[in-house]
């Protein structure tokens, strides 16, 4: 490769840096304006702060349970579709069960679905079916990391198969000649070995989990409610409390941001979806 | 090797979870959808009407055009950001100061939810109180109004999606750049080929794979995508933004139509796997065969 000289990548980051940031800022800037003020003119300079809305929704308990739901369900779910997606990529690659590639390829057809319809079924199933008494899944954590499963664990299991591919067989073979346990195999010989893929795979699933709004908003009355349908309770028929919305966006981009950049190093390395490393 | 019962036992509960919450669901769409029902009425009583439903949906003018915007959509979206995402991710290749936190940046959209893009997006458009009507007013003279203007909500939809999805094609690229093998481009270099050479016969073809792989994705998360675009459009102005994802939400929720929303479902899933399927069998299956 030729050397260059820095300041021209600099300068084209700085450029698409501002691109990037530009909207994320914007979210801030509203956050800061009291709500009579965002219908004037607007300014690109943010001057004069209002931390109105920061105290309200800080103050609000509601919404700090909200934050909590979503960190259990997201954590919860990454966790469990992570393990599990692990997990079933070691039986598709290293197992001759008959229609595997079948079973592959069905497991992401579950993400295809248009989540719209599906609606009302997960609903009728977690209100009757999934019921033990008067106990049921609607409106619970539990039943919420299960619901998440649906688009996190397709994803999870398509992240990780090149991963577990790509390690050669002879390895556990080795080891079971050895005379190891295939427990032992699994968890001590191959899990350490797809380190970065797993934790793409946490940090990517973790995150959809923690975005998603559609199924939380129908799925959950209260108990289990997240902080992204905490959001759309400001847009209501006398119109959207903007401010607000903001303010709760800002405060739903830091846990994402801080997981996000716990990992950051490790995405690159891991992230082969569907794909074979050369 | 082990005996293949050990290997049913790891893919069981991946099996149980998808079972209960994926295929279940989908016989009572697949059910739902040859009836004609609205559940929200005084008197919710589904009507067996055979297969009406799919019969109408060949003909219905509204669900094709929903098929069209998607796909115009899609292409507009997908090819730029496969483009922006390449030109990026060959940029982080090379070395200069502050590389990380500009990677940082650059995938801070990835981790926004939907909803709160579409907010924000809406907050930025909308005309007399957004920033950017304003800004193209004041500097260009251009009236932008996605409220009732067909392209420009279109285009501000698509650029969104770019701006959100993006980062996620740029990562992708850079994790198939770093793992290539330096040996052909040094030979190819040595044999005198030049950049655009370099790139449609050595570094494409050993890409593709990960180029398949986002397409991929981002073809599956596209024709499903409801809250971003509900949010900034809601599928208008007209039908210009109404997406195969939005349009089923409408004739569901607003509509009250569910059987016939949930026909649109089992025929979009259909198209949609189906669509995968090809591009999975002729493009990613054979590479992964091979190693």
């Amino acid at each position: 490769m030729k050397k260059q000289s820095p300041i021209i990548g600099i300068v084209f980051w700085s450029l698409v840096s501002v691109l990037t940031l530009f909207p994320i800022y914007w979210l801030f800037v509203i956050s800061v304006k009291p709500a009579v003020q965002l219908f004037s003119t607007p300014e690109l300079i943010l001057s004069d702060p209002y931390w109105g809305n920061y105290a309200k929704v800080w103050g609000d308990r509601l919404l700090r349970s909200y934050m909590l739901n979503s960190v259990i369900i997201s954590t919860g779910n990454a966790v469990l579709c992570t393990v599990l997606g692990f997990f079933a990529c070691y039986a598709l690659s290293r197992f001759n069960m008959s229609g595997k590639e079948s079973i592959f390829f069905w497991t992401i057809t579950n993400r295809m679905a248009p989540p719209a319809v599906f609606l009302l079924p997960l609903f009728l199933l977690m209100t009757q079916v999934y019921a033990v008494g008067d106990w049921n899944l609607l409106d619970t954590r539990i039943g919420m990391i299960l619901v998440y499963c649906t688009f996190n664990l397709p994803f999870a299991i398509w992240t990780l198969r090149p991963t577990l591919d790509g390690i050669p067989k002879e390895l556990d073979e080795a080891a079971y000649v050895d005379g190891a346990s295939a427990w032992k195999v699994i968890t001590e010989i191959v899990f350490p070995l797809c380190r970065p893929g797993l934790a793409v795979t946490l940090i990517l699933t973790w995150v959809f989990a923690w975005n998603e709004y559609l199924l939380a908003a129908t799925l959950t009355n209260f108990n289990a409610r997240t902080l992204t349908t905490g959001l759309s309770e400001y847009v209501t028929s006398t119109g959207t409390e903007w401010g607000i919305m903001a303010t709760i966006s800002v405060f739903t981009l830091i846990p994402a941001l801080i997981v996000f950049g716990l990992v950051q190093k490790h995405i690159v390395a891991g992230l082969t979806f569907g794909a074979v490393k050369g | 090797m082990q005996s293949k019962t050990l290997g049913w036992i790891l893919l069981a509960p991946t099996l149980l979870i998808l079972f209960f919450f994926g295929v279940l669901p989908f016989i009572y769409v697949v059910f739902v959808s040859f009836h004609q029902w609205n559940p929200f009425a005084v008197d919710p009583e589904m009507v067996f009407n055979g297969a009406d439903n799919f019969r109408q949906i060949v003909f219905d003018p509204a669900f094709l055009n929903s098929i069209g915007v998607t796909v115009l959509f899609v292409l507009f979206a997908v090819v730029s950001e496969l483009i922006l995402g390449y030109v990026l991710a060959q940029a982080f290749m090379r070395d200069f100061p502050g590389k990380a936190i500009f990677r940082t940046i650059h995938t801070l959209p990835l981790i926004m939810a939907p909803i709160i893009v579409g907010s924000v997006w809406k907050l930025m458009t909308t005309p007399s109180i957004g920033i950017i009507p304003k800004f193209l007013d004041d500097w260009f003279g251009i009236t932008m109004n996605i409220a009732t203007s067909a392209p420009a909500a279109f285009a501000t939809v698509v650029i969104m999606d770019i701006w959100h999805w993006t980062p996620l094609v740029t990562l992708t690229l850079i994790a198939a750049l770093v793992s290539l093998p330096s040996d052909p481009f040094e030979q190819a270099q040595i044999d005198g080929a030049n950049k655009r050479q370099i790139f449609w016969h050595i570094t494409l073809p050993m890409i593709a794979p990960a180029v398949v792989a986002t397409v991929f994705i981002r073809l599956m998360d596209a024709l499903r995508t409801v809250d971003e675009v509900w949010m900034l459009t809601g599928g208008g102005p007209g039908s210009a933004t109404r997406f195969v994802g939005v349009h089923i939400f409408k004739e569901v929720f607003p509509k009250t139509n569910y059987g016939y929303g949930s026909t649109i479902s089992v025929v979009v899933l259909y198209l949609t796997i189906v669509a995968c399927w090809l591009l999975y069998v002729t493009m990613l299956a054979p590479r992964s065969k091979k190693d």
